[in-house]
């Protein structure tokens, strides 16, 4: 076993660190998708024009620069709010806008905005007929959706998911660059301190190896599980 | 430069002609950067790739393993291995590479390329294995070797169905590229850094730099669907 210089701890808490993030992460962004993707297919133009806005602005900005933004500029809003709520009502109110917040949303926003495509292609290819069938039987909407609509998606929705979450995980690793206390982060200042850059980094860069290499064959599974039924075309 | 911008340009508090000064510093370390990267990153991809489907083992698994690596793990930690990690091998600080390697902007450029280069192979790959295999018989039949088959039939046809995912992945490279300010290099973002630093002003020095990415890649877009429009021309339907 390798010696890590009694790093391994602090490594192990970064590497939750860094789980944690992904995953809230994640459930902010399939929310947002879920919301875009409705959005964009729903008949209002001003949900169509917020939502359009919405992935193309993302989709031109790099996540590191979005992520300075939040978490820099984040801090200047709440201070100005905080401000601004002790001059105008007296309320004294401080609220430390910390590195992972920051992580959490930028990280949703970003994925948010590819999820909602991938969702609008998945909702695009559930047959019109069995929407139609729901409402002939008369399911309400939310019924529709997720007795009908949600199951049948799922199957067209995997692939897209599975390449965004795969991506989503390795983002996070920009976190460390605005302080967040992440695997990266640990092995970053064990390397600087030791000088065994290749010591520290190399494990770290196993851990999300292995976190690729499982998701990808849990998101094999689920695409299984999601196609049961359906007859493949060889 | 013209007066009335030097004149409008003093009378704002931060957007001063050395911070545009600055901005545009960094935009030319991030185009060479990124086009350096990119083209050094195609070279290397094309010969990967063919190896990538040779059917021999012991050619095909040594770049799965560099294309799995390299894909599977985050860029920042692939460019903070290369960047601390060059200064450490033993004795390269007596050679010329040493020369090369003490400024940021290399072992950046080295970390980019090969993480370009890794998932190009996979894109070029994947569009040569769906080369039509009546394409490939047709060239048989008129006696082409291997190597005129890849060069006039395989290759060709292939990038007609790389060049979507290619754009793709320009784009990603473009944005990644913010991560070279971590290194010490003052690219776009780093010049950004810099400015937020000096007059503590988030939201000016980040948004001007995010238009900026935002137009640079709008413009790559662009220039990708008209490159995408020649390639494919002959799919055109003939009305409209």
């Amino acid at each position: 076993m390798i010696d890590l210089k009694g790093y391994g701890p602090a490594l192990l808490d970064g590497a939750v660190v860094t789980i944690e993030l992904a995953l809230l992460s994640l459930a902010l962004s399939l929310t947002l998708g879920l919301i875009g993707a409705s959005a964009k297919l729903s008949r209002s133009r001003v949900a169509i024009g917020i939502a359009t806005t919405y992935t193309t602005l993302i989709r031109g900005v790099p996540d590191l620069v979005m992520m300075l933004l939040f978490y820099y500029g984040g801090q200047v809003a709440v201070n100005n709010l905080s401000d601004y709520l002790y001059d105008a009502y007296g309320v004294d109110f401080f609220f430390q806008f910390d590195p992972f917040i920051a992580g959490v949303l930028t990280i949703g926003l970003i994925f948010g905005a590819y999820m909602a495509e991938t969702f609008r292609g998945a909702f695009l290819a559930v047959d019109s007929g069995q929407i139609e069938a729901a409402r002939a039987y008369g399911f309400s909407r939310w019924r529709t959706f997720h007795r009908i609509i949600l199951p049948q998606m799922l199957r067209h929705a995997l692939p897209g998911l599975g390449n965004n979450w795969q991506v989503l995980l390795k983002t996070t690793a920009l976190v460390s660059i605005i302080g967040l206390t992440d695997m990266v982060r640990v092995a970053e200042e064990a390397a600087k301190a030791e000088r065994m850059p290749f010591h520290f980094f190399i494990p770290v860069a196993f851990v999300y190896l292995s976190l690729t290499a499982i998701s990808e064959l849990f998101i094999k599974w689920l695409t299984k599980r999601a196609n049961v039924g359906v007859v493949q075309g060889s | 430069m013209p007066e009335f911008i030097a004149e409008l340009l003093n009378r704002n508090d931060i957007f001063t002609a050395s911070t545009i000064m600055e901005y545009w510093g960094g935009l030319v370390t991030t185009v060479q950067l990124v086009f350096l990267s990119l083209v050094l990153g195609l070279i290397l991809a094309i010969p990967l790739a063919i190896m990538r489907t040779s059917k021999n083992p012991l050619i095909n698994m040594p770049v799965w393993l560099y294309t799995y690596v390299f894909r599977g793990t985050p860029l920042l930690i692939q460019l903070y291995i290369i960047y601390y990690g060059l200064a450490q091998i033993e004795g390269i600080q007596q050679t010329f590479w040493w020369d090369i390697f003490r400024e940021a902007f290399y072992p950046a450029l080295l970390a980019f390329t090969l993480n370009t280069a890794a998932y190009t192979t996979e894109i070029i790959r994947g569009a040569i294995v769906a080369t039509p295999s009546g394409e490939i018989e047709a060239a048989k039949a008129y006696g082409m070797s291997w190597a005129l088959r890849m060069r006039r039939i395989i290759l060709p046809s292939a990038a007609r169905r790389a060049v979507q995912a290619y754009s793709n992945e320009v784009i990603f490279m473009l944005h990644a590229s913010a991560i070279a300010s971590v290194v010490t290099l003052v690219d776009l973002t780093g010049a950004a850094r810099n400015i937020y630093s000096r007059f503590y002003a988030p939201f000016e020095a980040f948004i001007f730099v995010a238009l900026l990415y935002m137009a640079l890649t709008f413009i790559l877009v662009f220039a990708f669907r008209k490159l995408e429009n020649y390639l494919l021309r002959h799919q055109r339907p003939v009305s409209g």
